[in-house]
């Protein structure tokens, strides 16, 4: 089934992207594409088949000791940011 | 709109009778000393961003590694709670947009928890005792905090919180008042503090919680739709929002309308909550597996482990301080709300064994009085146990008298002196000499000779006035059992 | 330039003294600037680090100190971070990103003492199979310009071919350093995942990602393996596995090795010409002593839509962190919260990277999540069991890299799935974590085809044993495009 122009832009709005009102159809039918690509899996037989997340598989999660490593580096960091003040990384108003 | 402390309420239009279902997910940061995936450290306060390192900030490249004592801690808590530790738990992404979120999603436990299906008890106004059952408490990272004053009408952002580890305890809606729901975050409050896992700090949002706030028809089965109510960091405002909440949701219901699922904000200076509009659009979390962290498996030899370093809960030293020193419950339960307040009374028992029961007495009546006028903790104030249990020998040993103890008590909390310098100083020793009570109730006897006579005619009452004058005549020294042993005989003549 | 100039002979000639560094990073900062404008296979070139690196090189060779790879010319694939040195990822996105920190394999590199000349451009956060999507231009194939260097290792995989550098580091994903490879007739290997630490290389799909190295050997990948490997505490997924020696045994001999034909890899959409060149080099093996037999690995064919489930769902919440705030691009005066998040990521990535995006957040998004991410999970697991299978079998799985060489610039770029499709042969091992390498093993119409050989997990040195071996009795690695600057 190919997305509806509705399903694109909200699939747009999930992940905060602005569509150009001109590329929309050219996504609505490059998704739809891959939609209908991705929906050959249906045809596969995956009865009592568990999701496989990792790769590795019997490889568990390591634990690091609770120990403080990391020094203060703002000032640093901060060069890469676009809007930053007193310390704080600046952003439009947040109404809550 | 009605008042609702109770479990139920009559509704006042339509006298349908309410239920409340309250269920609460408790936020509690984890003190550890970094954060839960980074090296980062967690101290409060620090200046913003600060204490906001690579891992925090979500830098490209970055990689999360999990911190060994969140791990330790977590699990604390679900045995303390006789829950089922996971023996493989796995890490997910709950995925949405906000600036106090750097990756764009929040690294936190969905499908398996470290912890699942435990239960607490809590202790009602009528002294009957309920369990609550706790769906789950699964680890998560905390996001940053945003800054709205002096900054020129737009929003600053401190991730210096982002990444401090979280211990998110969810309940069963199995709460039916809103004084319910305080007593059971109380239970888990005081629980994580004994546990070590939390400092509890409130006010600095160490400890917050969310509450789901729905009601239904008495009787009926079907949850009516919920509220939840978000980020609410005083036991009192848990109750006014809940107390708010429900009044809302059933007058709203009553007048024809519907409740809306939706997430609202306490405003405590209004005591009403409100919708959050900003959060209100649906959200989609897609949640999925986080592919930088593997599954956590926890075997039974590092359960047991963690278990063995359990100290003692606080039902268990409740019920010991009830068989060893025969307090009362509600004694007991006073007395281990918090583990300090029950290792300064088991301290002061410690010096002053024959008297367990004065010892509650003073450390619940005096000394909490003391410290909670002065806004002080136990651990914090002038009277170590050592000092208050010196004053409870010199009444146990007849020294002093509970009264002159009073006076005593206050001049140790202002001067930090011992209890004998001040009643040295002071010769506030109790008169236990009988001959000198004897010599006192003669004088009174002596200048009073009208008051005698009336007595000697019938008058019992004048016995009082017998009492004080010797009390008087003494400084109010006098053992008052000898006194009123002695002066009885004396006055029959 | 008659011969491409191979790392290990650098190396020994370093050593003895025979030339310096500064001598081959001047002559290789040379080559990249003659060769910048048609081939584009650099982003940012770093002169003056690399001068003062190699004259840092030289003192310590000369005073007989000094890594493995000592005043070796290498570059980066321009997603792993560098202190100071902007990293791009081949996206307006971080154009003027600049990482306060070392990558893991850029550190350990660096501690070997190999020279860094630069970063590599690619395709825009790796995703893409023709390194079309860079927001810094296509790269070009140095065999034929007009056509593409593969991706999106792509600048990896041109330096080398053209000669401008004797390594260079590269990831893969999905193909992103063996497609590439393949198309520039070039070694690459794609290690076990979780052999080469992830921490500091920018991240596509965190469970798919892996880095390797491209370079012109079997023995120079090896050479620059051994360094880049290793059990790293700053990545959960890094694996505490020893590593071998690389180097070691790799002139053994090769007899009684068995070698699985993948039957699915020869496949109706394999070009006839380049399967000649991969059962040419399948009979060599069998030459060398190898027992071949075919192998069906069933569930192969689903690995591409199994992948554009997982990679594009993975990305989707990789990629959220940029939003403009804490570092990359930023739109300006944004009106409100929203806007500045939709405008800066719009504004940021490209169409590809967009469309990746949003192909993730449709099939994790509610009442999708079931049939689309978990079914893919569950192929994952049927491919992977499928590997180990014929594994109990056999030694090593070969067949060709990519059903067809390089094809022009272009010529994928309507159909995004027909470019996806590319990919069919190489992200099986992704998909289940094995190593794999591209061997170059002959040409069709003067473009390089590839080999590609799948191990086990952790068989890194069987591979470069393989493709030494196989390399020792052809000369298909060392021939260099006429045009070389």
């Amino acid at each position: 089934m190919p997305l509806t122009r509705a399903q694109v832009e909200r699939i747009a709005h999930l992940c905060r992207l602005e569509l150009d009102p001109a590329e929309i159809p050219q996504f609505e039918h490059s998704l739809s594409r891959i939609i209908e690509f991705i929906g050959e899996l249906d045809r596969a037989d995956t009865a009592g088949v568990l999701p496989m997340a990792h790769p590795l598989p019997g490889l568990l999660q390591r634990l690091r000791p609770d120990a403080v490593t990391e020094q203060d580096e703002h000032a640093l960091l901060q060069q890469n940011a676009p809007a930053v003040a007193a310390g704080l990384y600046l952003v439009p108003k947040v109404i809550e | 709109m009605n008042a609702t402390t109770g479990a139920a309420v009559t509704g006042g239009h339509t006298g349908v009778v309410w239920e409340t279902v309250i269920g609460l997910e408790i936020h509690a940061q984890l003190a550890t000393r970094s954060k839960i995936f980074s090296g980062a450290p967690t101290a409060y306060g620090a200046p913003p961003n600060t204490q906001a390192c690579l891992v925090d900030l979500g830098y490209p490249g970055v990689l999360p590694v999990l911190n060994a004592e969140a791990v330790r801690m977590a699990v604390r808590f679900g045995l303390a709670i006789g829950a089922q530790i996971a023996p493989l738990s796995v890490f997910a992404r709950k995925n949405y947009f906000y600036p106090d979120l750097p990756k764009g999603y929040q690294i936190s436990q969905y499908e398996l928890p470290i912890v699942a299906r435990g239960t607490l008890e809590i202790v009602l106004e009528d002294g009957t005792r309920k369990r609550i059952g706790v769906t789950r408490a699964h680890l998560e990272e905390d996001a940053g905090k945003s800054l709205h004053e002096g900054l020129g009408g737009l929003t600053g952002i401190d991730l210096n919180r982002a990444g401090t580890p979280l211990l998110e305890i969810v309940s069963e809606p199995e709460m039916r008042s809103a004084r319910e729901a305080v007593a059971y975050m109380k239970k888990v409050h005081t629980l994580v503090r004994y546990l070590e896992i939390c400092d509890g700090n409130m006010q600095e949002g160490s400890f917050r919680c969310d509450a789901n706030v729905s009601v239904r028809p008495l009787g009926t089965e079907k949850f009516g739709t919920r509220t939840e109510i978000k980020n609410i960091n005083s036991f009192r405002y848990v109750e006014k929002a809940i107390q708010y909440e429900v009044a809302r949701q059933i007058e709203l219901i009553e007048s024809g309308g519907t409740v809306i699922q939706e997430t609202r904000l306490f405003d405590p200076d209004r005591g009403e909550t409100r919708s959050m509009r900003s959060k209100e659009e649906a959200n989609d979390y897609r949640y999925f597996p986080d592919p930088d962290l593997l599954p956590l498996a926890l075997d039974a030899p590092y359960i047991e482990s963690v278990r063995a370093e359990l100290p003692e809960l606080p039902d268990a030293k409740a019920a010991r301080l009830c068989r060893e020193y025969g307090l009362s419950e509600y004694d007991a339960g006073v007395l281990t709300a918090s583990r300090e307040l029950a290792d300064y009374y088991e301290a002061v028992v410690h010096a002053v064994p024959q008297q367990p029961k004065l010892a509650a007495n003073w450390v619940m009546g005096e000394l909490a009085a003391a410290l909670n006028k002065a806004g002080l903790e136990i651990a914090s104030g002038p009277l170590p146990a050592e000092r208050l249990a010196g004053l409870l020998v010199r009444i146990a040993d007849q020294t002093i008298s509970g009264k002159i103890a009073k006076e005593v008590f206050e001049a140790m909390w202002a001067s930090g002196q011992s209890a004998d310098a001040i009643i040295a100083a002071k010769g506030l020793q109790q008169i236990t000499d009988v001959g000198a009570i004897e010599r006192a109730i003669e004088e009174v006897m002596a200048r009073n000779p009208d008051q005698l006579a009336e007595y000697r005619a019938g008058k019992d009452k004048l016995f009082g006035f017998f009492v004080g004058q010797v009390m008087k005549a003494t400084q109010g020294k006098a053992n008052p059992a000898q006194l009123n042993a002695v002066l009885k005989k004396r006055l029959a003549g | 330039m008659a011969e491409r100039p191979t790392l290990t002979q650098w190396v020994t000639d370093l050593r003895a003294g025979k030339v310096s560094s500064c001598e081959l990073v001047r002559a290789s900062l040379a080559r990249i600037e003659a060769s910048q404008a048609r081939l584009n296979a650099f982003v940012t070139v770093t002169a003056d680090e690399a001068m003062a690196q190699a004259e840092a090189a030289d003192r310590d060779l000369a005073a007989g100190r000094g890594g493995p790879l000592a005043g070796v010319p290498i570059a980066h694939k321009d997603l792993f971070c560098t202190a100071g040195v902007r990293t791009t990822c081949g996206s307006r996105m971080l154009e003027n990103f600049v990482a306060p920190y070392d990558a893991t394999v850029v550190a350990r590199l660096r501690a070997a003492g190999a020279v860094m000349l630069g970063k590599l451009n690619m395709d825009e956060f790796a995703m893409g199979s023709s390194n079309e999507t860079s927001h810094f231009g296509p790269v070009r194939n140095p065999w034929n310009t007009d056509r593409v260097p593969g991706g999106s290792s792509g600048g990896s995989a041109a330096a080398v071919a053209a000669g401008l550098v004797s390594a260079a580091t590269a990831t893969d994903t999905g193909g992103s350093i063996r497609q590439p490879a393949s198309f520039c007739g070039v070694t690459g290997i794609k290690p076990t995942y979780g052999r080469v630490s992830r921490y500091g290389m920018i991240a596509f799909a965190s469970s798919l990602d892996q880095g390797g190295v491209i370079a012109a050997s079997a023995e120079d990948c090896a050479r620059v393996l051994g360094v880049m490997a290793g059990f790293d505490p700053r990545d959960s997924t890094s694996v505490d596995v020893a590593v071998p020696d690389y180097l070691d045994a790799l002139d053994a001999p090769l007899a009684g090795i068995r070698i699985g034909v993948l039957r699915e890899f020869f496949d109706p959409g394999l070009d006839a010409r380049y399967e000649r060149c991969v059962r040419d080099a399948l009979a060599l093996f069998e030459r060398l002593g190898a027992r071949l037999r075919e192998v069906s690995l069933p569930n192969i064919p689903r690995s591409v839509p199994a992948y554009y489930v997982v990679a594009p769902a993975e990305c989707s919440s990789n990629l959220a962190r940029y939003d403009g705030v804490r570092f990359g691009h930023r739109c300006r005066e944004p009106r409100d919260l929203e806007d500045l998040y939709k405008r800066s990521r719009s504004e940021g990535f490209g169409a590809e990277v967009k469309r990746r995006i949003m192909t993730g957040t449709y099939v994790l998004s509610a009442g999708y999540y079931d049939a689309y991410y978990l079914k893919a999970q569950r192929v994952r697991r049927l491919i992977t069991a499928d590997f180990e299978r014929a594994f109990g079998a056999v030694d090593l799985l070969m067949g060709p890299t990519t059903p067809t060489t390089a094809f022009a610039l272009g010529a994928k770029s309507a159909d995004p799935v027909t470019m996806y499709l590319n990919d069919i042969y190489t992200i099986s091992a992704n998909l289940a974590g094995l190593p794999a390498m591209s061997v170059p093993c002959g040409f069709v119409e003067g473009l390089p085809a590839g080999l590609q050989i799948i191990g086990p997990h952790f068989a890194e040195q069987r591979l470069l044993h393989a493709a030494h071996r196989y390399q020792l009795e052809t000369d298909w690695h060392r021939r260099v495009p006429e045009r070389c600057p």
